[in-house]
């Protein structure tokens, strides 16, 4: 911990302690105990067939893919992956739960004992992950005629989802700022893209949040009492609910009252947390050993193979970036936030005839130019254009190849810098190759002295007052005349050649 | 010709010879079930339409000279907990009495494609608990023997009408003697197969890790053969058992002469009616008459079967039976105000009184606090007494007991008093907690009513069950009684 942050904490009167429960859905083609498609949406009740509808007389049957998926993400977390462990019942009554029980892993989940490494600050922190194990996902209620159970006049279950192959990450109470739990939760989001077990659409519910807060006085041993937050749908809710819990157990403590143990709801309309149930009130689950499944056993080669897929992980490819193309440390991380980003790097520089074996050589000087070129337009124009559409870097209108063509154009001086930016945008509307646009609607830079100077010549004759200006030590005046230049030439004039042109003819004068 | 009181091989010899037709057969079995109902009362659901144009089938095929398959156009009947795609699956409950299957069983599917004919559904004790057949909620089935008594349970219907004539064979279910016991009411050939051998999927669930599915015949060649149709690996059951299974009736009339017998001493102790023993003791002198050597072998954990028994199964059953809510299929009170109120009151008016102490039993078993102490210590005694088997079995070949301490007892005897009826399956529930295959035949009888031996064999042993039971069988001619109804 830095000082700053040491200092930052020690202003709050409370060292807070956090420890997060994510719920991933993995992104297998099938449920995990029958073959329904696990596809988003679709029409109410038709992912559906008698097994994950829990009929009577169903039986479940283990999609090895989702076993492959959860070994993937707790290799990646750096887990021990077990070689014996088992799938058990948790009991309980509601409508979207077809058995009324939820097949889960308890005591002997598929993975333990692993970390994830974060930065807040510059600061590097290891937060501890206890367990990773897989279970299924339960269905969805439509409330009629209020927003929850409570109150509803009726309400109608959907059970699409029902049976989707869920793993529940837990990690060590290791986390002692919101920043820290919001980083957590981006660099495990990260590593799950890259293994790619799960799309991580929070927005879609396939990545959810649950946070056990608790906060002690400063250098008490003993941890205080924990509340279980549910219901945070999105970063800005997780940030916003975590400051929110963190100052109402500060207030109850301060003024000397008792942090009750119970389970709170994010309420995102009004902004604060409400209790579910009290401890008193929590479920007695009575977990037993799921009699229909045998026990799943793990061979070393099995471990083995799914580690033979693990891709290259974040923080190995950022320092790859760093070390190999000489991009900024910031850059880097940017760009390997995010798996398909990262991979569009990749390609671009590949097509762009810069690409490095990973972490082996380290690219000329011409080749580090290029690379900072793709990055400085992925981070400023592309970003920006895709943040603003329904697109993504998996599936951006603009290829990989396609903008390292632009940039050729660029490099090449067939196009400024300026014209670039309009051709990018119609790219990216397009999705047409620059080189197409640029012909199309005849941008390209006119770089002919004889054709520009003649063009100078004509500003200088009829702007005489401008020149009699610039003459008598009025510099502001040339840049008027740029001006008239460019505007003559609708931007397409080399402006270094107008430049040059210009003190020639004027020094004529 | 009395086509009722015939045998599977026996009627699928008159099939091939064009003695009869499958549509005669399928006609004059739905005119023996409506004889015998108004007495048996063995069936809740009857499907003769459907089985007419199975028949019809059949036929075509016959005089198309097309070879028909063992079990084909061979008219039988189901227990009501196996799912049958458009035919009304009740468990004998109220929570499912209009509950329609979109989906056929295993065991279903397989006996479609061995092309036997559905007559029915079987009455059964309410979600297969019980040993009488009184639990179900819909009426009690009677034995065929003695009307006045119970056919045993809980596929008590499923027994009885083997025994009446009203199906050529039937399956039942068999959790802790469900089969066995009321085959040796009725005096039927039941088998109860290795846990694994015959898939459970699309049998509704009492207790997973004990079910088992297996058919009741009128002899043992019946009853080798309905095993060869249904035993198998499926991969919809992640507990079936991906082994070699062997042709049943194929091994058949082999002499037992040198078969160590083994007699547990725990299973002829206290409690075992003399009348049982008596004939019990006069099938073993048979059996040392074909060559079997008998010994006296102990099963030291027997005591524990019963209280290990009625913690697992009533665990599981909790956990299954929880998916009975009123909101997806089945019965739903309408007088409830919300949600939690549904639950309860659908449950409360769903489910009958054993099947609630059962799930009470089971659900605090599993409690918080509880569950080692009571759950899970009754899995370590369930090791113990697996372990009493492996050790019997490396001396002797087969075991050899009652198969309930006492013949068919009358309606009203044991419903005060659910521990005395709990008593009923002190023979059998080893068996399925130690997972191994058991064979009731009839030994004989005592006062007018059958008395059933079991036996009992290692894990994938039904093939030596089933040749000793042969051997017995054709040295007393045991299986040729039919009880008489009068109609």
């Amino acid at each position: 911990m830095s000082n700053e942050t040491m200092q930052m904490e020690r202003d709050f009167d409370f060292e807070i302690v956090m420890g997060l429960e994510v719920h991933v859905e993995l992104h297998t083609k099938s449920k995990i105990f029958c073959g329904c498609t696990t596809e988003f949406g679709g029409d109410q009740n038709t992912h559906v067939c008698p097994v994950c509808l829990g009929l009577p007389g169903v039986l479940p049957v283990l999609n090895k893919q989702v076993v492959d998926y959860a070994m993937k993400a707790g290799l990646a977390l750096n887990c021990e992956i077990a070689e014996f462990s088992k799938f058990d019942r948790k009991n309980y009554f509601y409508p979207d739960l077809p058995k009324a029980y939820q097949v889960s892993q308890y005591d002997l989940p598929i993975a333990k004992d692993g970390y994830l490494d974060i930065e807040v600050g510059g600061n590097p922190k290891r937060i501890g992950i206890t367990r990773v194990h897989m279970e299924e996902d339960a269905g969805k209620l439509v409330h009629g005629g209020a927003a929850n159970l409570a109150g509803a006049e009726y309400s109608l279950a959907d059970y699409n989802r029902t049976g989707v192959p869920l793993i529940e990450i837990v990690s060590e109470p290791d986390i002692r700022s919101i920043e820290e739990a919001v980083a957590y939760l981006e660099r495990l989001k990260s590593i799950l893209e890259y293994t790619e077990v799960s799309d991580c659409k929070m927005e879609q519910g396939s990545l959810r949040c649950d946070a056990n807060v608790s906060l002690r006085p400063w250098g008490q041993k003993e941890f205080g009492t924990k509340a279980e937050l549910k219901n945070m749908n999105s970063f800005k809710a997780l940030q916003r609910a975590l400051e929110y819990e963190v100052e109402r157990q500060a207030e109850i403590l301060r003024e000397g009252g008792k942090i009750l143990q119970e389970t709170r709801m994010w309420d995102e309309a009004k902004g604060m947390t409400i209790s579910l149930r009290s401890k008193e009130e929590a479920h007695d689950y009575r977990y037993f050993p799921e009699p229909d499944l045998v026990p799943l056993v793990i061979s070393r080669e099995w471990v083995d193979r799914v580690k033979a897929t693990l891709p290259e992980m974040p923080h190995i490819r950022k320092e790859r970036l760093v070390h190999s193309y000489g991009l900024p440390a910031y850059d880097a991380g940017i760009i390997t936030g995010s798996k398909a980003m990262a991979d569009y790097f990749d390609s671009a520089c590949k097509a762009f005839g810069v690409d490095t074996p990973a972490g082996v050589e380290v690219a000329d000087d011409k080749a580090k130019e290029r690379a900072k070129q793709i990055s400085n337009y992925m981070m400023g124009e592309l970003t920006r254009l895709l943040n603003a559409s329904e697109f993504g870097y998996s599936n951006s209108p603009v290829t990989p190849e396609n903008l390292v063509g632009l940039l050729q154009l660029l490099e090449a001086g067939t196009i400024s810098t300026k014209i670039a930016k309009t051709v990018f945008e119609d790219m990216f509307a397009s999705g047409k190759p620059a080189k197409a646009i640029v012909e199309e609607k005849g941008l390209v830079q006119i770089s002919d002295e004889g054709a520009i100077a003649s063009i100078v010549r004509d500003i200088l004759t009829a702007n005489p007052s401008v020149v009699a200006d610039f003459k008598a030590g009025k510099e502001k005046a040339m840049g008027f005349l740029v001006g008239q230049a460019m505007k003559a030439t609708k931007g397409k004039a080399n402006p270094g050649l107008v430049n040059k042109l210009l003190k020639e003819e004027l020094e004529k004068m | 010709m009395k086509l009722y009181t015939k045998k599977a091989h026996e009627l699928h010899d008159l099939l091939v010879n064009k003695e009869i037709s499958a549509a005669e057969l399928v006609r004059a079995q739905a005119e023996r079930i409506e004889a015998a109902e108004p007495k048996v009362q063995a069936f809740i659901t009857r499907t003769f339409d459907d089985a007419m144009a199975q028949a019809a089938k059949v036929d075509a095929k016959i005089a198309a000279g097309e070879a028909i398959g063992p079990l084909e156009g061979i008219p039988m009947a189901l227990k009501d907990n196996m799912c049958t795609d458009g035919v009304r699956t009740t468990c004998a409950s109220k929570i499912l009495h209009n509950f329609v299957p979109p989906y056929d069983a295993t065991v279903v599917t397989k006996l479609k494609e061995a092309g036997a004919i559905l007559m029915g559904k079987c009455n059964m004790d309410e979600f297969a608990m019980g040993s009488s057949t009184e639990n179900s909620r819909f009426f009690a089935t009677r034995n065929p023997w003695d009307i006045e008594r119970v056919p045993g349970g809980s596929s008590g219907g499923s027994a009885a009408a083997v025994a009446a004539g009203q199906a050529v064979f039937t399956l039942g279910s068999d959790t802790g003697g469900s089969i066995r016991q009321p085959a040796a009411f009725c005096g039927v050939v039941g088998m109860k197969p290795t846990y694994g051998a015959v898939s459970r999927f699309g049998l509704v669930a009492f207790a997973s890790s004990l079910d088992q599915i297996g058919p009741f015949t009128r002899d043992v060649r019946d009853n080798a053969r309905v095993m060869n149709a249904i035993a198998g690996y499926d991969l919809k059951d992640s507990t079936s058992a991906p082994v070699d299974y062997p042709d049943y009736e194929a091994l058949l009339g082999q002499s037992v002469k040198g078969w160590r017998v083994g007699l547990p001493k725990e299973y002829f102790g206290e409690g075992i009616g003399p009348e049982v023993k008596a004939v019990i003791e006069k099938a073993v002198k048979v059996l040392e008459g074909l060559g079997a050597e008998i010994g006296e072998c102990s099963l030291p954990h027997t005591e524990y079967a019963l209280p290990v028994y009625y913690l697992i199964a009533p665990a599981e059953a909790s956990s299954n039976l929880a998916r009975y809510d009123g909101v997806r299929y089945g019965y739903r009170s309408e007088e409830a105000p919300d949600l939690n109120t549904m639950f309860k009151k659908t449950r409360a008016e769903g489910f009958g009184e054993e099947v609630k102490r059962r799930i009470m039993l089971g659900t605090y078993a599993l409690s918080s606090g509880y569950y080692d102490a009571y759950y899970l210590k009754a899995q370590k005694v369930r090791t113990l007494i697996k372990g009493d088997f492996d050790q019997a079995f490396e001396k002797f070949d087969v075991l050899l007991s009652p198969t309930s301490p006492t013949v068919a007892f009358k309606f009203g005897d044991r419903t005060d008093n659910p521990l005395q009826m709990y008593l009923s399956d002190i023979c059998t529930l080893s068996v399925n907690l130690a997972g191994i295959p058991a064979l009731n035949i009839n030994a004989g009888f005592a006062n007018g009513l059958p008395v059933g031996l079991q036996l009992m064999g290692k894990a994938f042993d039904e093939a030596k069950l089933l040749q000793l039971a042969y051997a017995y069988e054709q040295a007393t001619g045991c299986h040729s009684q039919t009880p008489d109804l009068g109609v």
